[in-house]
């Protein structure tokens, strides 16, 4: 992507009256202001070095996981959509989680953040056996999710959306919502955080717009910095690329790598190879609900495995993966 | 014409117990469909609960405690822990018994099961089995339980109060009715102004959306199926005090589709709905009925259009003609807003 050019489109998507964009589309990335005391302790960089280390293959070791799936299986009647051995995702790095249609990425997706109960396997987050919790619970121990359809909450506006994502609300509770003194305080601080989110997403201008009036990339960042407010230590991302506009691809991106930098880690489901390329770190393969391959982003294009599963096994070229890039 | 017992008519609809009653079930239904997307079809059974609450406390099951355990609870005594059987205990448990096997499901269960469960409970009340007729007197229902309420009344039993709209009884009980309605009306603003009321839109806009940021929607649900629920039983309580009698066939399935006419005629999802929403239609309801009925009886609408008996029906055809044009040239209600209807669409 041409500099110029995508910093006018985006100028056009995000804001009407084409005022000067706050900076360099690199300054997305900053994310201090969700920055907890929890994720100043994870060092990224030490984190993407540390994967140098981990053997490329399927079920692989990492140095600190913060995200252990054990035997997870799922049958839908007689179809095995998951039946996965052994995977463990590395804090404070972007995963990426691909595979050809029907591979059963977004099942097993389902199954990590505890949207889906699976038949048989362990999961444990950042310490916590999660096999018995409820999937609401999942955003208490730091993990969010996002939906491949985003879900903005049409007929709320967007800061209430926002405000929505914070946890451990006191006014959540029925006998104190009708006392407004009991929650009020609470209430600014929370304002303020969704305030400084907005700003940093470009969001602001849409403040007390219905989040239904937004356009699909939008959206996307909207449910982004809403997953935010959550404070997470984790962020799983069910194809955040899906439906949105070129140009707030990068946008979207810087917006990706800039959590990962603000030390959380990222799990994210793909089909656009331009983004696995590009930002993730480490790759996981599935095909026909196995992992059948892991490694960092640029290997995997030629292993043999991937190869057979994304074109069958008779052919004789490598995987191009980055034709674009 | 008697234009005068028109009008009069159209005021009693306005601003009467039966705008009382169902401004109050709306208001309960508002916060079960409007703000959670529940889609309750047997609020009338929460009327009947508050009203079966009632009169069973003072009429049958007070007495039989105090024959069976010697005990000696006056009428008054009996009077208030109906209200709170009524208010509380009934709704609770019918939003258990429809709630907890539903609220896990898609939204069309709860609605099938709640125009079950208000039916069921209407035809098992108006059994004429001994073993149940003695607890609720089957189709005759129960009387002798608004005594104590109305021994409250400061106003004279004789003597006719607000124009002549209203006897000293039905005075005392619109105003009761009046402030509980406000009372329940403030709750509802505090409640949906709250983070509280913000998870139930948010639940109401997408479920897992909510789930996903930590909110658990199944107990969120839950509190508003009772909360709307004890709203519906206060109304229906008034309606029991009201005729001075709880009757199973006070509670049919139409009185759920009034509360909901009077809920879409206002615009689900906003705070004075209900209230403006029933007033209106009752007022409407009133004076299409006095309108025609003196119309016939003065020959201004001859014989051949319609006669008095047929009166009541003309009435309900006219309503639904007026639902059919609300549907089609105002579906958001009177306070509803078009462009945030029309953002479900995109």
């Amino acid at each position: 992507m041409t500099g110029n050019n995508f910093e006018d489109q985006l100028k056009d998507e995000l804001i009407p009256d084409a005022g000067p964009i706050a900076g360099p589309p690199g300054d997305s990335s900053d994310m201090s202001v969700v920055t907890s005391e929890k994720l100043a302790l994870v060092d990224s960089e030490a984190a993407r070095a540390a994967l140098a280390d981990v053997p490329w293959e399927p079920g692989a070791k990492k140095p600190d996981p913060i995200l252990v799936a054990d035997n997870v299986v799922r049958r839908f009647g007689g179809l095995t959509a998951v039946d996965a051995e052994h995977v463990e995702v590395q804090r404070g790095v972007i995963t990426a989680l691909i595979g050809p249609n029907g591979a059963g990425k977004t099942t097993f997706f389902n199954l990590l953040t505890n949207f889906d109960t699976p038949d048989e396997g362990t999961r444990v987050f950042d310490g916590h056996n999660i096999d018995n919790v409820p999937a609401h619970k999942i955003a208490n121990y730091g993990m969010v999710r996002t939906f491949q359809l985003t879900k903005a909450l049409s007929k709320m506006t967007v800061i209430e959306n926002m405000k929505l994502g914070a946890t451990g609300q006191k006014g959540e509770t029925l006998w104190r919502s009708v006392l407004p003194f009991m929650w009020k305080s609470q209430e600014k601080e929370i304002e303020a955080r969704a305030d400084a989110l907005l700003e940093r997403f470009k969001l602001s201008h849409m403040r007390d717009e219905f989040a239904g009036t937004m356009s699909g990339g939008q959206r996307k960042l909207l449910e982004m910095a809403r997953a935010l407010m959550v404070e997470p230590t984790m962020v799983m991302l069910d194809e955040p690329m899906a439906g949105v506009n070129p140009a707030l691809t990068q946008s979207l991106l810087g917006h990706v790598t800039g959590l990962r930098d603000a030390g959380m880690t990222v799990l994210f489901v793909e089909h656009d190879m331009d983004m696995v390329q590009e930002i993730s770190d480490w790759v996981i393969v599935m095909a026909e609900g196995r992992i059948i391959a892991e490694g960092p982003p640029a290997t995997i294009g030629q292993n043999q495995a991937v190869v057979d599963a994304y074109l069958g096994s008779h052919h004789d070229s490598a995987l191009d993966l980055d034709v674009e890039l | 014409m008697d234009w005068g017992s028109i009008i009069e008519s159209l005021f009693r609809g306005l601003i009467g117990e039966s705008f009382i009653v169902f401004a109050l079930a709306a208001i309960g239904l508002n916060l079960h469909f409007g703000y959670t997307g529940l889609l309750n079809f047997g609020q009338a059974v929460f009327m009947a609960a508050g009203a079966y609450g009632l009169a069973m406390m003072v009429a049958t099951i007070g007495p039989a405690a105090n024959r069976n355990f010697g005990w000696d609870l006056s009428e008054s005594t009996l009077f208030w822990a109906g209200i709170f059987v009524g208010v509380i205990v009934f709704p609770v448990i019918f939003a258990f018994v429809m709630g907890i096997p539903t609220l896990r499901l898609r939204a069309d269960y709860l609605a099938i099961v709640t125009i079950a469960v208000a039916e069921i409970f209407r035809i098992v009340v108006r059994s004429p089995q001994p073993g149940i007729k003695k607890w609720t007197n089957s189709s005759d229902g129960l009387t002798g339980f608004s005594g104590t309420f109305y021994d409250m009344s400061p106003f004279g039993t004789q003597d006719r109060y607000l124009f002549n709209l209203f006897t000293g009884n039905q005075m005392f009980l619109v105003i009761v009715g009046w402030v509980v309605l406000a009372f329940a009306a403030a709750v509802c603003w505090l409640l949906i102004r709250s983070p509280w009321g913000r998870v139930l839109k948010a639940i109401r806009e997408d479920e897992d959306a909510a789930r996903s940021l930590g909110k658990n929607a199944y107990s969120y649900k839950m509190q508003a199926l009772i909360l709307g629920g004890i709203f519906g039983a206060v109304g229906g309580m008034i309606r029991a005090i009201g005729f001075s009698v709880a009757q199973p066939d006070n509670f049919i399935t139409d009185v759920t589709f009034f509360v909901w006419v009077a809920l879409i005629l206002g615009g689900a999802g906003k705070v004075l709905a209900p209230i403006v929403g029933a007033s209106l239609l009752y007022g409407l309801l009133n004076f299409s009925d006095t309108f025609l009925r003196e119309g016939v009886s003065a020959d201004v609408i001859p014989d051949s259009i319609m006669t008095g008996t047929q009166v009541g029906q003309v009435r309900f055809m006219l309503m639904g003609l007026g639902l059919a044009l609300l549907a089609a040239f105002r579906p958001q209600g009177i306070f509803g807003n078009k462009e945030e209807m029309a953002l479900d669409d995109r």
